[in-house]
């Protein structure tokens, strides 16, 4: 909720030295919580690390059923809703035998390439999934040394990934 | 002059230049963690224990860069304006006294590189020397950014030097004397039996237009049009980089470090004891020679003029992260419409009550 503070301009305030006599104690005492107190906002980032809320879009991943196989069906769903045009998706068709509860997930991506450079991280691809498969992870740190890392693939999407990351 | 005070004399140098070369980067860490603290931030903490190495990195970093000069700036120009920067205000603290004297053997050191019956036109006039810098920095970078941060600079440092100059002479009508140890000395006595008789007590009026002032002369917000970044990029210094970049930085700590040192030897006591002190070394009076005595309390005085400074300095670091910067003719709206006319009647004010009841 914010806080709406109004402030009537006194008499004294056309002579600035009041106010900032005020700024002055305000900074002095925010200077003595973080210094004394340890009321800092900012905390130490690779050693601590802030909780996100679950809702929060952060790396690719596809789910998969207790086999490993991937949930994806290759429908295309998620290419064509994708705003920033990243996913491309070729499909193929799945063997037999890699359908052990009776199944049929027919067809399968051969390959399925996510460019998160390019990802805007919306979402719409998770949302349009009829098969829950892609996801977005709660992972947030995915700084990559060279733009190759960063375009996920099939293999790497299918990661093992717990809870929602 | 004989050996020892040769000697004295380079001791004293190397313990002022050691003083400006120490405090820049406790007060470049300070000035980044204190901002932090101010801000509810952690601030740097990663390089050694509390991040106290920062500043060594910084000047490391600032020292092994290229040493780059714009291909239309005027050469000559543009390396000498930091050289002067740094050295103006390391040469007007030589005037500022940082203790009484110390007895050796069988003779008396004072504790003021230059001991100048006309002291304080020396440090203004070496003060008055940081404007040269920020000029020729401007001018000789040839770039329009630059030449805008000086032209404000230089009319900001001119302005307000009329008003510190005049709260100036009204505390000269005080103690009477050009001499800042004699100032010191007059200082040190006590008013009405229980406060110090310090400047800021006879004239508080003179010392807060002598502090606003010195916040503008040494370019510190909220006076740092010059530097100005969110219009000109970084102002007269814009195109600098490396060590001569370094050279402005320490430039501009020391003017701070000096600046204070000026005010609170007119207003604060100088080297004076902190009320307290005097009482704690009355207890060492008996047991100790004369000598040693004063020796000892020489020390202290050193001591309470390094703890003012400090004070002093922790209070520029306290005003930048509190006030926003000021609009350009605010600021000469304040110089020229407000604290000159108030100098004024401060001075004549003083000058009438002095010709009233004398000193
Ligand atoms: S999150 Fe949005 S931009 Fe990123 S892959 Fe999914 S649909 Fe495309
Ligand atoms: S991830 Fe989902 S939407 Fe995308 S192709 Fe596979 S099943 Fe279809």
């Amino acid at each position: 909720m914010t806080k709406i503070v109004t402030y009537k301009e006194g008499r004294l305030d056309k002579y600035y030295i009041p106010a900032l006599l005020v700024g002055l104690k305000v900074t002095l005492k925010q200077f003595y919580k973080t210094l004394f107190l340890g009321q800092a906002t900012t905390i130490n980032y690779p050693e601590e690390k802030r909780e996100y809320s679950q809702r929060f879009r952060g790396e690719h991943f596809i789910s998969v059923d207790p086999t490993k196989t991937e949930n994806c069906t290759a429908c295309y769903l998620c290419q064509t809703v994708c705003p920033a045009d990243c996913i491309t998706i070729v499909a193929g068709e799945r063997p037999e035998e890699e359908n052990p509860f009776g199944v049929k997930k027919e067809k399968r991506p051969v390959s399925f390439d996510i460019d998160a450079l390019r990802c805007c991280f919306c979402g719409f691809c998770e949302e349009a999934c009829p098969k829950d498969a892609i996801k977005l992870s709660r992972n947030y740190e995915m700084a990559t040394l060279d733009r190759e890392t960063a375009i996920y693939d099939l293999d790497h999407l299918k990661r093992e990934v717990k809870g929602r990351g | 002059m004989t050996l020892f005070d040769y000697i004295a004399v380079a001791a004293k140098i190397l313990f002022i230049v050691g003083l400006a070369f120490s405090t820049v980067p406790i007060m470049v860490w300070f000035e980044r963690r204190g901002a932090a603290w101010m801000q509810a931030r952690v601030g740097p903490n990663r390089v050694g224990i509390f991040g106290l190495m920062q500043p060594v990195a910084d000047v490391l970093k600032l020292l092994s860069k290229e040493m780059f000069i714009p291909a239309a700036a005027s050469k000559f120009y543009y390396n000498l304006a930091p050289a002067i920067s740094a050295i103006a205000p390391v040469a007007a603290m030589a005037a500022i006294p940082f203790g009484s004297y110390l007895i050796i053997g069988d003779h008396k050191v004072n504790l003021q590189i230059a001991s100048l019956d006309i002291g304080i036109l020396a440090v203004l006039a070496f003060a008055g020397l940081e404007v040269y810098p920020i000029m020729l920095a401007g001018w000789a970078s040839n770039n329009k950014y630059s030449m805008l941060g000086a032209l404000r600079g230089s009319s900001q440092m001119i302005s307000y030097e009329i008003a510190l100059g005049l709260a100036l002479v009204s505390m000269l009508l005080v103690y009477g004397t050009l001499d800042l140890n004699a100032m010191v000395v007059y200082q040190d006595q006590s008013l009405l039996g229980f406060i110090p008789r310090w400047g800021v007590f006879l004239n508080p009026l003179a010392a807060l237009i002598f502090m606003i002032s010195i916040f503008a002369e040494t370019n510190r917000l909220p006076f740092d049009l010059p530097e100005g970044e969110s219009e000109l990029v970084a102002g007269y210094h814009l195109e600098y980089g490396a060590s001569k970049f370094a050279l402005f930085f320490f430039a501009e700590y020391v003017a701070m470090l000096m600046a204070s040192g000026l005010f609170i030897t007119i207003f604060f006591g100088g080297y004076g004891l902190i009320p307290g002190m005097g009482w704690v070394l009355s207890f060492f009076q008996t047991s100790l020679s004369p000598d040693m005595f004063q020796n000892l309390t020489a020390i202290a005085q050193i001591a309470a003029f390094v703890f003012k400074v400090g004070c002093m300095m922790f209070f520029f670091v306290w005003v930048r992260w509190t006030m926003p910067r000021f609009r350009y003719d605010q600021l000469m709206h304040l110089g020229w419409k407000i604290l000159f006319p108030i100098a004024l009647v401060n001075l004549l004010a003083v000058a009438l009550i002095i010709a009233w009841i004398g000193v």
